[in-house]
C-alpha cells in the first residue's frame, strides 16, 4: 500500500522538509506517491522521483494556489482514499501541521506530530516524537490502521535514491463550504533563506546592541547561506520582525548548526534551538549560560569577532 | 459574544523535565504549574474583547483535581465561568473532543486557545476541535479584531504574516503579539474565588495513540572554547570535526 507525502512549495520550489518527507516515506519501505496543490512548475514535482517518489500527484486547479487548510484537508483525505493510503506523511510547517490535524480527524486516523524519527515497526507501529520544546521525547504508539505523521525537520536524510517520475495530474472537487476562511493578503520576506527551512541559523541578541548593527550578522549569514533569527527581546524591541524570534514562544528550529551571537541563553531561548545539530555561542560574557548548551564557544567582542570569522569562512569555501 | 477559552496547566518554562517510574511518568517534584504561555495569550485577548465588546469569556481545562489553581488565575484573569473536564489530557484529540463536546453543549462564538501546549506541542487542538465541529480554524494567530460578525486576523506563517478573513464563530490558535499578558489584581483573585467553576465528566473516546515511554536527550558533553583572535580555528571544527561546513 502507497504512502502519501503532501509536499509544499515556497517560492516556486520544493520544501526542503518536504523532500525530508518523500525520502522518510522511502526510508519506511515505501511505494511513495507525492502529492502537490496549487501552482507547482512540473520540472520541481518531476524531480521528487530522485528522492523516492514513485508516483506524483498533482492537482493543479488555481482554487489551490492560496493554502486554504480546510480546502487542503478534504483534497488530501480523499487523495488518501482514491490512492488506498493508510499512511499520510506532512512535514511541520504553518500550514502543514493544521492540515493533517483535520485529515486524521476526517479519515479516523491517529495522529501524531513532531516526530523526529523513523517508526519503530517491530511490535506495533511507534514512534518517537519532540516534546517540552525539545528538553525530552516521547515514544507513542499509532494503534488506527490510518496514520498522519507529521515530521519535524531533520526526521530523514534527504538522499539520491531514483530518476525523474512523470507527473500524474488528480482532479479535484472542491466544497464552496471549506472556502469559509478568505486569505486577503500576505506580507513576506522574498529572497531570503526561510528559517525554519534552514541547515545554518545566524541568531544576534540584545548584545549586538542595535539593529544597526545586523549588517554583520546578515554578511555571515550570507556567506554560509544560512538564515537569520534573533532573541526575545529583540523582537519586542522590534529590532527585527516576529518571525525571526527564536525561542520558546517563537520559532523552534532545528539546523545543523546555529551560532547564537550577544544571546545569554535564558533557558526560554534554549528551548528554541535544542534540536540544533551543533551550536556556537559568541559573548563578551565568558559566565552567559549559553555557553553550557554549546559545543563551541568564543569569548570576545561580536564587533570584531563577526568579521573575521565571515572572513574566514569565505577563505575556506 | 459568548467566548470559550481553552487552557492547558503546564510546567514552568524554567522547569527541569525529569520522568520517574521507569521512564513511563512525568516527575512532578519540584515543579511548578502556570497557564500556558500561549494560551495565556488567547485568555489576555479574550478579556480585551469582553471590555470592548461586552462578552462572556468561559475558560475550560482538560484535567484533574489539581489543576483547579491555574482555571481560578484564569478567572482572577478576568474570566466569567469555569469549566474543568475531569480526565487526564492524555492526547491531542482526546483533549480537543472533549472541548468541542463542551462547545457544542454550550454554543461560542469565538473560541480561543494558545498555539499548542508547551508540554505535548503538537499544536493540533485548535485544528481538531474546528474539524469536529465543521468550524474554520486558524493558527498561529498574532492579531484578532472583531467587526461585528467578521474577524479580521493575521496568522504567523514561514518569513512572515498572512492576513485572512472569516465569519464568527471559529477557532483560534494563538501567540503573541495578540494581546499582552494580563497579570491578576487583588480584586480579580478575591472575585475568581466566588466565580463558578463547574466539573464535566469527559466524554469515553479513543484517539489510538498511546503513550509507551519518555526519553531524556543524551547529555551535551563540554564546550570547546577558542580563543577570539584565533577565528580560523573555529572555521577548521565545524569543517573538520562538526561537518557542518
Amino acid at each position: 500500500m502507497p504512502i502519501l507525502v503532501f509536499v509544499e512549495t515556497a517560492e516556486g520550489k520544493i520544501k526542503k522538509t518536504s523532500l525530508e518527507g518523500v525520502a522518510y516515506a522511502h526510508a519506511m519501505g515505501g511505494p511513495v506517491t507525492a502529492i502537490a496543490l496549487g501552482d507547482v512548475e512540473t520540472a520541481e514535482l518531476e524531480g521528487l522521483g530522485k528522492y523516492g517518489a514513485s508516483k506524483v500527484l498533482h492537482a493543479a486547479d488555481p482554487k489551490l494556489n492560496k493554502g486554504i487548510i480546510q480546502v487542503y484537508a478534504s483534497v488530501l483525505s480523499k487523495a488518501m482514499q482514491d490512492e488506498q493510503a493508510d499512511i499520510l506523511i506532512i512535514s511541520n510547517s504553518s500550514l502543514g501541521t493544521p492540515v493533517a490535524a483535520r485529515v486524521a480527524v476526517k479519515v479516523g486516523a491517529s495522529l501524531a506530530a513532531n516526530i523526529v524519527s523513523l517508526p519503530e515497526t517491530t511490535s506495533g507501529f511507534v514512534v518517537k516524537r519532540s516534546i517540552y520544546s525539545g528538553k525530552a521525547f516521547a515514544h507513542v504508539e499509532l494503534k488506527n490502521q490510518k496514520k498522519v505523521l507529521v515530521l519535524r525537520k531533520n526526521a530523514a536524510d534527504i538522499k539520491e535514491v531514483g530518476a525523474p517520475v512523470k507527473v500524474t495530474p488528480y482532479s479535484v472537487s472542491l466544497s464552496d463550504a471549506d472556502f469559509a476562511v478568505t486569505i486577503t493578503s500576505a506580507e513576506l520576506a522574498t529572497g531570503e533563506v526561510l528559517l525554519p527551512e534552514a541547515n545554518i541559523v545566524v541568531s544576534g541578541g540584545r548584545g549586538m546592541k542595535g539593529p544597526e548593527h545586523w549588517h554583520l550578522l546578515e554578511d555571515l549569514a550570507k556567506t554560509l547561506h544560512a538564515a537569520t533569527g534573533c532573541s526575545k527581546p529583540v523582537s519586542d524591541m522590534g529590532w527585527r520582525p516576529h518571525h525571526e524570534h527564536v525561542g520558546q514562544t517563537g520559532i523552534k528550529v532545528a539546523p545543523q548548526l546555529y551560532i547564537a551571537v550577544g544571546i545569554s541563553g535564558a533557558i526560554q531561548h534554549l528551548a528554541g534551538v535544542n534540536s540544533s545539530k551543533y551550536i556556537v555561542v559568541i559573548n563578551k560574557d565568558a559566565e552567559a549560560p549559553f555557553f553550557k548548551a554549546a559545543d563551541y564557544g568564543i569569548v570576545g567582542d561580536a564587533f570584531e569577532i563577526l568579521p573575521k570569522l565571515t572572513e574566514a569562512i569565505k577563505k575556506a569555501q | 459574544m459568548k467566548i470559550l477559552v481553552c487552557i492547558s496547566h503546564v510546567p514552568d518554562t524554567t522547569s527541569r523535565i525529569n520522568f520517574i517510574d521507569n521512564n513511563t511518568k512525568f516527575d512532578t517534584a519540584g515543579v511548578q504549574y502556570i497557564i500556558g504561555p500561549y494560551d495565556d495569550y488567547a485568555l489576555a485577548r479574550a478579556i480585551e474583547l469582553k471590555e470592548s465588546t461586552g462578552s462572556t469569556v468561559h475558560v475550560l481545562n482538560v484535567g484533574l483535581a489539581d489543576t483547579e489553581p491555574t482555571l481560578r488565575k484564569a478567572l482572577a484573569i478576568g474570566a466569567d465561568e469555569a469549566i474543568r473536564i475531569n480526565a487526564e489530557p492524555t492526547d491531542s484529540f482526546f483533549v480537543a473532543s472533549q472541548i468541542a463536546s463542551q462547545a457544542k453543549a454550550n454554543g461560542y462564538d469565538l473560541i480561543l486557545m494558545g498555539r499548542e501546549s508547551i508540554d505535548y506541542n503538537s499544536g493540533v487542538v485548535h485544528s481538531i476541535v474546528g474539524e469536529l465541529l465543521s468550524l474554520p480554524s486558524v493558527s498561529p494567530v498574532m492579531k484578532l479584531d472583531i467587526e461585528g460578525n467578521k474577524a479580521k486576523v493575521a496568522r504567523e506563517i514561514e518569513g512572515g504574516k498572512e492576513y485572512l478573513e472569516v465569519n464568527l464563530p471559529f477557532v483560534a490558535g494563538c501567540q503573541e503579539p495578540i494581546a499582552e499578558w494580563k497579570i491578576p489584581n487583588m480584586r480579580g483573585i478575591m472575585s475568581a474565588r466566588t466565580k463558578p467553576l463547574k466539573v464535566v465528566e469527559p466524554t469515553t473516546i479513543d484517539g489510538g495513540v498511546k503513550l509507551t515511554k519518555f526519553e531524556l536527550p543524551p547529555p551535551k558533553g563540554a564546550v570547546k572554547m577558542v580563543s577570539a583572535d584565533k577565528v580560523e580555528e573555529l572555521v577548521t571544527l565545524l569543517k573538520n570535526e562538526a561537518k557542518v561546513l
